[in-house]
């Protein structure tokens, strides 16, 4: 993935700066919980909601199960349409394509549409790097180009912006990327967006190269769909000479008419709208209309090494919606950034493992960012089960085993790091199995309850550096039920 | 109907008081409540972090002590959602591994009759006035694997609203989780610390005396979130609120 990531510390590490960040917490607050509840609303009123959310996942996983034919299909349609097909196996693979797409047109300017798989690979560093400019045009994106930022949300990427600090960002960089914004510009709605309208609408009517992904792409047809809220997506796809399109494999539906499913569950749960506003669908190319020249760049990137492993492939399934954000209560205090990666929140902590590998300490930690509350699972409306692959990716970094990295497959150790804890499951493990053991440990604690300090060194530190410990009664359930035959002895004070 | 009762490891070893009263709840409505003395553990912690290997054998256990048993009740959500939703799932992947049947079919008998407390006195049972007394202004936190995982929905308040004297005080929030999550409280300290200090704050918003929940798991973080932040409110198991009567009163 992008190489902004290299390098991050574990999510806890990670966290710690925006859980005590005042205003990136209310800003996140605010944001989630306002889409949260409208969500909900828009939700409910659906009385369909469970079938289409068993569809979504059926079709899904249909597709996902046959996925090598309707790639094949799919290429054949887009071809046939008069598109160019490329088949990228790694994030290097799809920049190099693109790279040289865009410079065998001549051009060193790209106008972008809000794309997660060009995040992913790190598209416009490496566009950068080759003397091309990639300007994102969906006002979030551009809110974190502006900022020399990162996406914190897959859908509102600036969310842990406020207005006042988009109204500065704007004053203080728009006039390095082209049209300034005014001077007296204020933080309110109307006048940023113009601001951002009138800067953009230049990029939009010079450009003649535009870089696009997918939310679907219908391999009957060779139809690519993209859903965006502005309309500024509609002119990236239109308006070009060129039109790249990026897009995972995992985007990939059977026919026209799944769309019927996504189309009413996407909006509903990413921003609470019944319909989506900006609906922009392409097959191929069409003499005097739209771009002359169409190229699709299939993107694997660790896709197919996921579709291996039995229990995490679900998470191919995610359309993207960002539902499992907003309602995350781990996301909501430890903001997008602490994910390190363009995938943060429930999603992230699932697909970032699997698509990158858990060998970095940051994905080695997401497994472990989350309470397994499963609010996430619960508004899923492709009913990814986000808690079970937790859980699963939890005994890949505790205990090894079997995954596929690359299409081989390799077993791996159990992480460094995790030895003692080991010990420990194997010891409490033997114990449990044997109630005597158990009976003795809790006695021994009642005995030396006087001395039990209430704050722990070591890794119990992490527990009573904010909470008190309980106190050990001075007699187990076990012991008084023996003691009185389950109450129904002398009690000498046991219950009340 | 022979009924047992599963106190779970965290309430046999720090929450004996709450075991006291499922009995003396349950005897005082007539069930003749067993406790199998070979009990331990059911297995979340190890599943939950990641050692599904380790969880095995005490699932196993689970199966052996309680399998002769008509009912199984315990007073906890996690752990009744640990039997109910993840002992199959054990067995199924048992069964993907090549490792056959055998754990599936071990386990599966104890499956459908593991009951979290409020279930079984509201499907079970058919109670939702226990005869309870109880004059507390209280506020209920539905806990996750509760909420989300068994789906208690409003069995909880229904039983806490027949209490008599006892107010019930909407608790804003209340389906966030309070940011226990097993050993998350410890790998995510900062986290899972500012998660419950948000659920405290809102319990404490509502003027309640007491924060009622059907799990000591979540209670104990939050319990010892609240002393920290010398908030005037106890933590109480739903089970010694329910046990509680005019005569004999649960503090
Ligand atoms: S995992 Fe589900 S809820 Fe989360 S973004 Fe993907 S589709 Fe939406």
């Amino acid at each position: 993935m992008s190489g902004t990531f290299v390098g991050m510390p574990a999510f806890p590490e990670a966290a710690r700066g925006a859980v005590h960040n005042a205003t990136l917490r209310a800003n996140l607050r605010h944001a989630t919980t306002t889409i949260r509840r409208k969500r909900a609303v828009a939700v409910a009123e659906l009385s369909d909601w469970a079938e289409l959310r068993e569809a979504g996942k059926q079709i899904k996983d249909h597709t996902l199960r046959h996925l090598d034919r309707y790639l094949e299909q799919l290429e054949d349609a887009v071809t046939a349409a008069g598109g160019t097909v490329h088949w990228a196996a790694d994030a290097d693979e799809a920049n190099r394509i693109v790279t040289g797409l865009v410079k065998a047109t001549g051009e060193t300017e790209v106008v972008k549409v809000k794309s997660m798989a060009t995040q992913e690979i790190g598209l416009n560093e490496a566009l950068e790097a080759a003397g091309i400019r990639a300007y994102e045009t969906d006002l979030a994106e551009l809110i974190v180009q502006l900022g020399d930022d990162r996406p914190s949300h897959i859908l509102v990427p600036a969310i842990h912006r406020n207005r006042g600090e988009i109204r500065d960002i704007f004053r203080a960089e728009m006039t390095r990327w082209g049209r300034p914004a005014p001077d007296d510009l204020t933080d309110t709605p109307a006048e940023l967006a113009e601001a951002a309208r009138l800067h953009l609408r230049e990029k939009f009517l010079r450009t003649k190269v535009g870089i696009s992904g997918a939310n679907f792409m219908v391999a009957e047809t060779g139809t690519l769909v993209v859903v965006e809220s502005e309309g500024n997506g509609r002119m990236c796809l239109t308006l070009p000479e060129t039109l790249i399109s990026v897009v995972g494999i995992e985007k990939t539906v059977p026919t026209w008419r799944d769309l019927e499913v996504f189309l009413q569950t996407l909006p509903r749960s990413s921003t609470a709208e019944r319909m989506n506003p900006y609906t922009s669908m392409w097959t191929g190319t069409t003499d005097g209309d739209g771009p002359r020249a169409f190229h699709l760049v299939l993107l694997d990137n660790g896709r197919t090494d996921t579709l291996a492993d039995a229990v995490g492939r679900q998470a191919l399934r995610c359309i993207r919606c960002s539902a499992c954000l907003n309602v995350c209560p781990v996301y909501e205090r430890a903001g997008g950034h602490a994910y390190g990666s363009v995938y943060p929140g429930p999603i992230g902590a699932i697909l970032s493992p699997q698509l990158r590998g858990t060998d970095s300490d940051i994905d080695a930690s997401l497994p472990y960012a989350s309470t397994l509350c499963g609010a996430c699972y619960e508004v899923c409306p492709v009913a990814i089960d986000i808690p079970e692959v937790l859980v699963h990716l939890r005994e890949r970094v505790a205990q090894g085993g079997q995954v596929t990295r690359a299409g081989t497959k390799v077993v791996l150790k159990p992480a460094r790091g995790h030895a003692a804890e080991r010990a420990a499951m194997r010891a409490t493990r033997w114990a449990l199995t044997h109630p005597g053991a158990v009976r003795a440990g809790q006695r021994l604690a009642a005995r030396t309850r006087r001395f039990h300090p209430s704050r722990l060194p070591g890794p119990g530190k992490a527990w009573t550096a904010t909470r008190d410990l309980p106190a050990v009664p001075p007699e187990s359930f076990g012991d008084w039920w023996k003691r009185t035959n389950g109450g129904t002895r002398d009690e000498r004070g046991g219950s009340r | 109907m022979r009924v047992a009762l599963f106190i779970t490891c965290v309430n046999d070893t720090l929450y004996p008081e709450t075991g006291r009263a499922v009995v003396r709840l349950l005897t005082r409505l007539g069930v003749d409540v067993d406790h199998p003395l070979g009990q331990t553990c059911c297995g979340q912690a190890h599943y939950n972090t990641g050692y599904r290997h380790e969880a095995e054998p005490l699932a196993r256990h689970f199966a052996d002590v309680f399998g002769a048993y008509d009912a199984i009740v315990t007073p906890s959500g996690s752990c009744a959602a640990m039997v109910r939703e993840l002992y199959p799932r054990m067995g199924e992947r048992a069964r993907a591994e090549g490792r056959g049947d055998t754990l599936a079919r071990t386990l599966a008998p104890v499956v459908p009759k593991t009951y979290e407390l409020t279930e079984f006195l509201v499907d079970v049972l058919g109670v939702t006035d226990v005869g309870a007394h109880y004059p507390h202004t209280v506020t209920y936190h539905p806990t996750c694997h509760g909420l989300r995982a068994l789906g208690l929905g409003d069995r909880p308040r229904r039983l806490l609203e027949a209490v008599g004297g006892l107010e019930l005080a909407e608790l804003p929030g209340a389906e966030e989780c309070c940011g226990f999550g097993g050993t998350f409280a410890v790998k995510n300290a900062d986290v899972s610390a500012a998660m419950g200090t948000d659920k405290v704050m809102n319990a404490a918003s509502t003027g309640a005396s007491v924060l009622c929940a059907a799990d000591n798991s979540c209670l104990m973080h939050l319990s010892g979130t609240m002393s920290r932040l010398s908030v005037g409110m106890r933590p109480v198991h739903i089970a010694e609120i329910l046990a509680s009567t005019r005569e004999e009163p649960s503090a």
